[in-house]
């Protein structure tokens, strides 16, 4: 594959040599409808005033974070945005984690501490859930230059590590992106700037917000390759994956990708999504790239019924577990709103018995300070 | 200033059942042509007002062309067209930069940042070009014109980005005037006078209040006066002094004060920067007692600002500290908000320990 500010978007190629093995298929099929599955339950438990904050469904755009970060190891990093909580299944973290933290729970991978656009796991390499728009961007990239400094300065030659930066079309007019790209050109470093081009930006539609819309075309403009994939199909994306990674991974420099998909929900669950024209929604609804991935896999031999609907089911079970888990894990103690502002707790928010001073039942009263 | 306060004594006040503070409902204005809105629906009809009766005046910022996430600038595009009321790509800082220098070309230029949250990517703008534009151009160029629309605060389950109030972030950069309306009728007029002052303005919309305040506006074109404070209920046991959605929990610390027979004067500050120092200090050498609450946190809030000057102003007057009732210094939390916030509990705790100190 030709990399340079090649255009990659052939419609599904079917009956060619199989792009993917069974085992590969099964594990990329099972990721894409946890995903599904867990936005879908996250709905239901929102409406269900289970979840706090706001929440930012992925359906739809499953293909893009299956398509990577499968292909990644447990020491390459991840950094999302608010959208998050797929990639942190993607890249391991538990469903039943991920849910207690929606849930605001003790037992969720922040401890209940930062809820759905903040998702961070130090042992899985998530580096986080960025709210602000185009945040997450030179996080990633600070990150992708440890990598780069580890094994060409620090000489550790296993280091080979790789950051994927995930981020939404609208974010891609926000400086933070271009100043980025700048820097991971200029140094060189292992890192993926991979845009969900969901085609809007909440009620801002891409072709109105954007003066050239093919965002991959700025790759090649600061000096690295620019892509664009079919994001809605999931074995092309794997293909691009597999090439960047590598390329990132053998100290060849970041690359630009730029994955054309579609979410299936409203921006948010506060969003009564009446902007989008229902034929726009209804072609890429079409082209869900569950169905495909599924049509793809029994057409080639890959994968039976009864093996899929086994995958389904399990997944459910899944989610069903994760929501009772979180259902039943305990809220955090009172003095987690004062741990964790400073590194050293001591001189802030302790008292002179040494606790924190938010358990003292007068600490209500108003006039107690942390 | 203490002659415009007085003015106001004796007035009755019309307080919806709803969490918001109503404005006086004895303004004889309000009785012919008001109509009773909520919060978005004030600062849209001031917003189609600013731009009938301007016609160099613009509305932009992220979603706006399509009403924004909370409905302020519904109906503005249609009815001004997109070349005045129009959506920008995601840039705070371009944003900001951009309405600068609309601003300095003699223009009105009415900015939407879409949370409070997301107003920072912008504040090198705000504190090192809008701030300055006059006093380093030696007043050749100005963008007095300018003015920042941003909800604020709390909302009940807005977690850690979409509930900050930085007002306290934009009282320390000499230049920029910082306002607060407390509810629909008070949203309307200032921010008319806030689009037409001829300075820089931030002004911060109480984001819980959009739906939930209602209460009487009138329909007609009107301003309510810049840096100047009202006393919104007479007292005379202590001072409280806040701003924004806070003073509708004020309010009800007052109602249950008083039940335990302590007499709260009420304050609202509308203008942060430059604010009305004299209706504070004559409140309080009234009174003898202030408290002042704040959504932000305790430490750096403009609580503290407030509270050093009265300390110098009142100091022999001061029958007790000044209280403050706050935020806490902690980032706004996810599940513990209840526990965060200055709630009305606190405030009557404070009051009761400022009164009996
Ligand atoms: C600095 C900042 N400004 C504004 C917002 C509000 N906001 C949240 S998501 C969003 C749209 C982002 O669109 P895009 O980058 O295309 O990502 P998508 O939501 O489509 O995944 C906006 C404007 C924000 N989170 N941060
Ligand atoms: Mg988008």
């Amino acid at each position: 594959m030709s990399f340079s500010a090649t255009k990659l978007a052939q419609p599904l190629t079917l009956n060619t040599t199989a792009l993917i093995t069974k085992q590969e298929g099964l594990e990329v099929y099972e990721d894409m409808v946890l995903g599904r599955t867990f936005e879908d339950m996250c709905a239901q438990m929102y409406y269900r005033g289970k979840m706090f904050g706001f929440v930012h469904l992925y359906n739809g755009q499953e293909a893009v974070s299956t398509g990577f970060i499968k292909l990644l190891k447990k020491e390459d990093s991840v950094a999302s945005t608010y959208r998050d909580h797929v990639h942190a299944l993607s890249k391991g973290v538990s469903a039943r984690a991920v849910m207690s933290e929606l849930f605001g729970k003790k037992t969720g991978c922040c401890r209940g501490q930062g809820g759905s656009m903040h998702m961070f796991s130090k042992e899985h390499n998530v580096l986080g859930g960025f709210a602000f728009i185009g945040e997450g961007i030179p996080v990633a990239t600070g990150a992708a230059f440890t990598s780069k400094y580890r094994r060409e300065v620090l000489k550790e030659a296993d280091c080979d590590h790789v950051t994927v930066a995930f981020f939404g079309d609208g974010t891609c007019n926000n400086g933070q992106f271009f100043e980025c790209l700048n820097m991971a050109a200029l140094w060189k470093l292992p890192i993926i700037f991979v845009v969900e081009n969901n085609l809007w930006a909440i009620g801002m539609s891409h072709l109105r917000a954007t003066s050239d819309p093919e965002i991959w075309k700025k790759g090649p403009a600061f000096g690295m390759p620019g892509v664009h994939v079919d994001g809605m199909d999931v074995l092309k994306v794997r293909e691009v994956a597999k090439e960047a990674i590598g390329r990132a991974r053998r100290g060849e420099g970041p690359t630009l990708v730029e994955c054309e998909t579609y979410r299936f929900r409203g921006h948010s669950l506060a969003d009564p999504d009446e902007l989008r024209d229902p034929a726009e929604k209804a072609h890429y609804a079409a082209r869900d790239p569950i169905t495909a991935l599924k049509k793809y896999l029994l057409e080639n031999n890959l994968a039976s019924e009864p093996e899929l609907k086994a995958i389904d089911k399990r997944i459910d079970e899944l989610i069903e577990d994760a929501v009772e888990f979180a259902d039943e894990s305990p809220f955090p103690a009172r003095s987690q709103l004062l741990e964790n502002v400073f590194a050293d707790p001591k001189g802030f928010g302790i008292g002179p018995d040494g606790r924190y001073r938010c358990e003292d039942p007068k600490f209500t009263e108003g006039t107690a300070h942390v | 200033m203490a002659a415009t306060s007085l003015r106001r004594f004796g007035r009755s006040l019309c307080w919806v059942s709803r969490r918001g503070l109503s404005t006086s409902c004895d303004d004889k204005v309000v009785q012919q042509n008001g109509k009773s809105m909520n919060l978005y629906s004030a600062i849209n009809q001031a917003l189609h007002i600013a731009l009938e009766t301007d016609t160099r005046a613009y509305v932009f910022g992220e979603d706006v062309g399509f009403g924004g996430v909370f409905r302020c600038t519904t109906g503005l595009a249609d009815r001004f067209g997109k070349s005045r009321v129009f959506n920008t790509p995601l840039c705070e800082q371009g944003i900001i930069g951009f309405a600068i220098g609309l601003a300095a070309m003699g223009n009105r230029a009415i900015a939407e940042i879409q949370f409070a949250d997301y107003i920072f990517p912008a504040f090198d703008q705000i504190v090192n070009e809008a701030a300055k534009f006059r006093y380093r151009s030696g007043n050749q160029f100005n963008c007095g014109g300018l003015t920042i629309r941003a909800p604020y605060g709390a909302v009940g389950h807005g977690g850690h980005y979409h509930s900050q109030s930085p007002e306290a972030f934009f009282c320390h950069i000499p230049g920029i005037k910082v306002v607060i309306p407390r509810s629909p009728h008070q949203a309307k007029g200032l921010l008319l006078s806030c689009i037409r002052d001829p300075n820089p303005i931030v002004f911060f919309e109480p984001k819980w209040l959009y739906r939930l305040a209602v209460e009487e506006v009138p329909e007609h074109d009107f301003m309510l006066p810049l840096s100047e404070a009202e006393v919104v209920r007479e007292g005379s046991d202590i001072t409280l002094l806040g701003w924004g959605a806070q003073l509708s929990i004020m309010e009800q610390a007052c109602l249950d004060a008083e039940k335990e027979g302590i007499s709260c004067e009420l304050i609202d500050l509308k203008t942060l920067i430059p604010w009305d120092k004299e209706t504070v200090e004559s409140s309080v050498r009234k009174t003898g007692r202030l408290l002042i609450s704040h959504e932000a946190p305790v430490t750096g809030g403009f609580g503290a600002e407030i509270s050093a000057s009265i300390v110098e102003r009142c100091f022999s007057r001061l029958e007790a500290p000044v209280a403050r009732v706050c935020g806490l210094d902690t980032p706004f939390p996810l599940i513990f908000e209840p526990f965060y916030m200055p709630t009305k509990n606190k405030i009557l705790d404070a009051i009761k320990s400022t009164v009996n100190y």
